[in-house]
């Protein structure tokens, strides 16, 4: 089925229910499928045709939500951009996969500009207006588009067609777009609600970016199931969620380990204390076994849920919350209508407590990394069958006796900092681009609070570079989530004895934060 | 008074969160937040250094946009818990 459908369906079944909640902004169902047919329409009379591929370039917002459905519905490919991405960065993805058009907010149109001045391919733009009203010359309104005619678009697509692509940190230093089918979507977002056990009386709080598919499956699993979303832009202030949760009933809970240790260092929480909550669920990295426990403690009523997933299939694993008490640290068992084997490099099934490569397989793996064959060749091998690709994750894992499994680590570099995947190459073609700086080295240093922290060591050019204005620069080339945390300047890197130099050597000598 | 608490208070994030970049203005009225000044975690880098700083102590009910998402609403959180805390001693 193509996702699109789960909209009009849940639309049909619940049409005054409430489907959006968006900072002040409620939406029904009826009203959040009249806004994605209406700017879906608005985008196919634009010339947006079946196949092409529209970025969707905002934090957590209505405007999102509708624009992903609106893309959806005029037979187009979305592709969700991380609201912090620089314009390089953003320049790079748009000659990459060439999009028709890029829908975005007013206070990201610099950005947005800048980005389709470097590069070579010119989408159109969609903007809501800015503070006085207007919009930049050549830029399509947002707003008027959201009230072109609800005609539905004949796109004639089906759903084997390509859905989303979501890019990705690559360990080359470029991003890589995952390429999703629909029904690749549909597979996944079956399987999760299956084991989740969500009700179409679900209200889930989703506070994680949807351009990170954590966040984004949050979204597309309530229009699925017709359930409601409360869409929020920043964990930063956890008692203001806290409140926001009371208000609205959230019955689901969606963290990553940074928002798990910011609730944990709360001073003044009382078991009980969110008992609207049925369910919690964890991926992106392990939670640690003392913050489950806490958690259990302080949502005494809810389900519990560790997983372990990456882009490339959405979700691998997860922990049926029974087992909890007994294998704490285990992120469990395959994930339903899904296999998950650790393999030896033999691509043979390894024995319990042996450590192999965890190999996945099931619709939900993806297409591939668009247009990048090599890349893709890395991670999908030959199957079980001839007309299939199974997905090797490049993470390490064991199990136990009873085939639960166990996270061991990366077999790459890629570091986890607050739930997101980072590689060291593409925060060390920032630094090398920085003329003071000769050579650089970054990973991830263990972290309290963003699980791993990203460090760089560098050797300057120029004496006057100071580690705060390496940051700086930084802040100004990467997503703040890739920006290092420290910086320590030296006059030389840890190099292996045949000269190389030494990410592993440096991880040794970098120290813990704080 | 509340000058100079705004102005500490924003030395901090200049220092801390745009890494020295004193060309960094943003409006006394203007959400840190929405305006993507300080992140999720920065958040508990500011109540450390408020702490610290003006020797005042936040519960988890202080930590809320009402007090600290504008550098008026930060600097007018301070001074009421500098009085208070006198006031209490």
């Amino acid at each position: 089925m193509r996702v699109e459908r789960f909209l009009k369906d849940s639309a049909r079944r619940f049409p005054d229910k409430t489907a959006l909640v968006a900072g002040e902004r409620r939406s029904t169902w009826a009203e959040f499928a009249d806004a994605s047919a209406r700017l879906g329409a608005a985008l196919a009379e634009a010339g947006v045709k079946r196949g092409d591929r529209v970025l969707v370039f905002m934090d957590n917002s209505w405007e999102a939500a509708i624009a992903i459905f609106a893309i959806l519905e005029a037979g187009a490919v979305f592709s969700p951009i991380n609201p912090s991405t620089k314009a390089d960065k953003l320049a790079y993805v748009i000659d990459n996969c060439r999009p028709a058009a890029i829908l975005t907010l007013a206070k990201l149109m610099p950005v947005t500009a800048s980005a389709i001045d470097q590069a070579t391919v010119k989408p159109m733009v969609f903007s809501t207006a800015g503070r006085d009203g207007t919009h930049a010359e050549g830029v399509f309104s947002l707003e008027a588009a959201l009230a072109h005619a609800p005609t539905p678009v004949a796109h004639g697509g089906i759903d084997v067609d390509l859905a989303m692509l979501v890019y990705t940190s690559g360990s080359t230093g470029r991003p890589k777009g995952v390429m999703m089918t629909h029904r690749n979507i549909e597979a996944a977002a079956t399987s999760i609600t299956t084991y989740v056990e969500n009700r179409d009386d679900d209200v889930i709080l989703c506070v994680l970016p949807i351009a990170f598919d954590y966040g984004l499956y949050q979204l597309l699993m309530t229009v699925k199931l017709g359930a409601t979303l409360v869409l929020e832009k920043s964990f930063a202030f956890p008692q203001a969620i806290f409140d926001k949760i009371r208000a609205e009933g959230v019955t689901g809970l969606p963290l990553v380990p940074t928002m798990a240790a910011m609730i944990l260092q709360m001073k003044d929480l009382e078991p009980g204390f969110l008992p609207s909550v049925r369910y919690l669920t964890n991926t992106a990295a392990a939670l640690p076994v003392p913050h489950i426990q806490r958690l259990r403690e302080l949502f005494p009523g809810a389900r519990l849920y560790s997983m372990y997933g990456l882009t490339e299939c959405k979700r691998c694993t997860y922990l049926p919350p029974a087992e909890l008490d007994r294998r704490p640290g285990s992120v469990g068992i395959a994930i339903p209508n899904t296999e998950a084997t650790v393999v030896g490099d033999d691509g043979r099934p390894v024995a319990p407590g042996e450590v192999g490569e965890l190999v996945i397989r099931g619709p939900h793996v993806m297409q591939g990394y668009w247009e990048n064959p090599e890349a893709t060749a890395e991670r999908l091998k030959p199957g079980l069958h001839p007309w299939e690709k199974v997905l090797a994750t490049g993470d390490l894992f064991r199990t136990d006796e009873e085939g639960f499994l166990y996270f061991v680590g990366r077999k790459d570099d890629i570091i986890k900092t607050r739930g997101e995947k980072v590689a060291p190459k593409e925060v060390e073609a920032v630094l090398h681009a920085h003329p003071g700086i000769a050579e650089a080295v970054v990973t991830g240093v263990p972290d309290p609070i963003l699980g791993e922290a990203i460090a760089a060591m560098v050797v300057v050019s120029d004496p006057g570079v100071t580690a705060r204005d390496v940051i700086r620069h930084c802040t100004l080339h990467l997503e703040d989530f890739m920006v290092p945390k420290v910086v320590e300047i030296r006059k030389d890197l840890p190099k292996t004895d045949s000269g190389k130099i030494s990410r592993r050597l440096a991880a040794e000598t970098l120290r813990p934060v704080a | 008074m509340s000058e100079t608490v705004q102005s500490i208070v924003k030395d901090f994030i200049i220092e801390n969160f745009r890494f020295g970049d004193t060309s960094f203005e943003i409006g006394g009225a203007e959400s840190l937040i929405e305006n993507d000044v300080i992140d999720s975690t920065g958040v508990l880098e500011l109540v450390a250094f408020l702490e610290e700083r003006f020797d005042i102590t936040l519960v988890d009910a202080d930590i809320v946009p009402a007090n600290l998402d504008t550098l008026d609403r930060i600097a007018a959180f301070v001074e009421r818990k500098m009085h208070g805390d006198r006031a209490a001693a």
